[in-house]
């Protein structure tokens, strides 16, 4: 094996050069983008700086307690992220739904994957237990949060057919069934997507930490494999159990459309 | 049949009481915004009544299972929807939906030449025209042979002519196998010359129930 390359603080600022040409090009162009840029270049790098020192800390103390109120707190801004990114008014029933289905949704792919796939010992070791719930739950989050839009958008303008279904004797889940499957598609879609292109358009950005920090190329794969398809049984849990209830926020007891 | 006893749906609708009788034609009338459409609905439970009751053969239908009632209260509003794919799934939808037996080829013919829509059940039935999906809405609905039919206007995209041939086969099929039609329509004539009872609405009251 090579051996690894420790970036020198110099090397580091030498990679801002590029946050500095995109600052250039906003400039000439007159695309008032150089406050965002700059806000979003220090807060990467402050809060990388700080994930990593904390990272540090949880490795070496290595306690079951510590490693389960971080997922704790990622899945609390997971779940606030949810709801900060969609941008209707969600009832408090349905808030209730989507923090449900992201947290059945996530530990039990979590669990499975830990168990199961990996089998790691002690099961909490935080150098395996916290990035992978990290990817679980961020590509979760993104799966739920394009559900929610897409159930929402998706009763809303297909309110004539589903009231009209109703109307002929339908359940409410089978007026929305076209809805929620749609919902489910579009929040699936773009984990398959990235499936198709990895390895080819794109090398993934754990994969690629993994080979640049010196574990062979194979054993990056495996992980990266397993990792995919943990993250797309995550995903496809989570959504699922979104859809399955949330379609209910949309009728009252008397099955009546309530929008 | 129906029994509505005290009735209101919010400023739309105030009835004291009402009694549409079953095995019978009833059609209701009145100006746009009277609140005849609200009343079909609140018969089949799309909407609920701020107060009072509504009785169906003697059961309140708050004590009813939506479903169920309207598995046996079958509602075609105005502009009824008509459903992604071909006219036989349109036709057929209904049953689906209400969990009814599916029915063959030859009942299907038979119910597209009912509501007189000269078109293969394997069309598209997107590329209907307006008349053509109300009609097609109008076969779906026989199809599923509900105790009560709730129309709401059911010929308002039809020339006079096709719509006389419609009603008529319908008011025809609805004595032969006594079945309740209450039909919201805006034709007095319609009305006058099929209705075994007239309820006329003004403002949201019932100003008139007669017998033809």
């Amino acid at each position: 094996m090579d051996k690894i390359i420790n970036l020198q603080i110099w090397q580091l600022a030498a990679a801002y050069v590029f946050i500095i040409l995109l600052l250039f090009i906003v400039k000439m162009r007159g695309i008032p983008r150089e406050k965002e840029i700059i806000i979003a270049s220090i807060r990467m790098t402050l809060q990388l700086i700080l994930t990593g020192y904390i990272l540090m800390y949880l490795f070496e103390i290595r306690n079951p307690i510590t490693t389960i109120s971080v997922i704790g707190l990622m899945e609390a801004f997971a779940i606030y992220n949810i709801y900060k990114r969609v941008k209707i008014n969600l009832s408090a029933r349905m808030k209730k739904i989507i923090a449900f289905s992201m947290l059945t949704g996530t530990t039990s792919s979590l669990l499975y994957f830990i168990f199961v796939v990996i089998h790691i010992s002690p099961w909490y070791d935080p150098r395996y237990f916290i990035p992978i719930a990290g990817m679980l739950v961020g590509n979760s989050m993104t799966g739920i949060s394009l559900g929610v839009s897409r159930l929402i958008d998706g009763i809303t303008d297909n309110r004539h057919l589903i009231e009209s279904a109703l109307m002929l004797g339908a359940s409410p889940k089978d007026a929305s069934r076209e809805v929620m499957d749609n919902a489910f598609d579009s929040a699936i879609l773009p984990t398959i997507n990235s499936m198709v292109g990895m390895g080819i358009v794109f090398l993934p950005g754990m994969m690629t930490g993994q080979i640049l920090s010196g574990i062979s190329p194979i054993t990056a794969i495996e992980y990266q494999i397993a990792v995919m398809l943990g993250i797309l049984g995550s995903v496809a849990l989570s959504v699922i159990l979104f859809v399955q209830m949330g379609y209910r926020t949309f009728f009252n007891k008397e099955q009546q459309l309530n929008i | 049949m129906f029994l509505l006893k005290n009735i209101k749906y919010r400023d739309i609708l105030d009835i004291k009481q009402l009694h549409i009788p079953s095995d019978k034609i009833t059609c209701i009338v009145g100006e746009s915004g009277s609140g005849k459409t609200t009343l079909l609905r609140l018969l089949n439970k799309m909407i609920s009544c701020t107060e009072g009751e509504i009785y169906y053969n003697h059961n309140p239908i708050s004590q009813i299972d939506s479903i169920d009632l309207r598995r046996d209260v079958v509602m075609l509003p105005q502009a009824p929807a008509i459903f992604p794919g071909t006219i036989e799934d349109n036709l057929l939808v209904g049953l689906r939906f209400s969990e009814k037996p599916l029915v063959n080829q030859d009942k299907l013919a038979e119910i597209l030449k009912m509501v007189h829509l000269n078109k293969s059940p394997k069309e598209n039935a997107s590329q209907l025209s307006g008349g053509e999906k109300q009609r097609l809405a109008l076969g779906r609905v026989i199809l599923m042979a509900p105790a009560v039919f709730l129309l709401d206007e059911p010929s308002s995209a039809l020339d006079e002519s096709t719509e006389k041939i419609i009603i008529e086969q319908l008011v025809d099929y609805v004595k032969q196998n006594h079945k309740t039609l209450i039909m919201v329509t805006h034709s007095k004539k319609i009305a006058q010359t099929y209705a075994d009872y007239i309820v006329e609405i003004k403002n949201g009251n019932l100003i008139d129930k007669r017998r033809e």
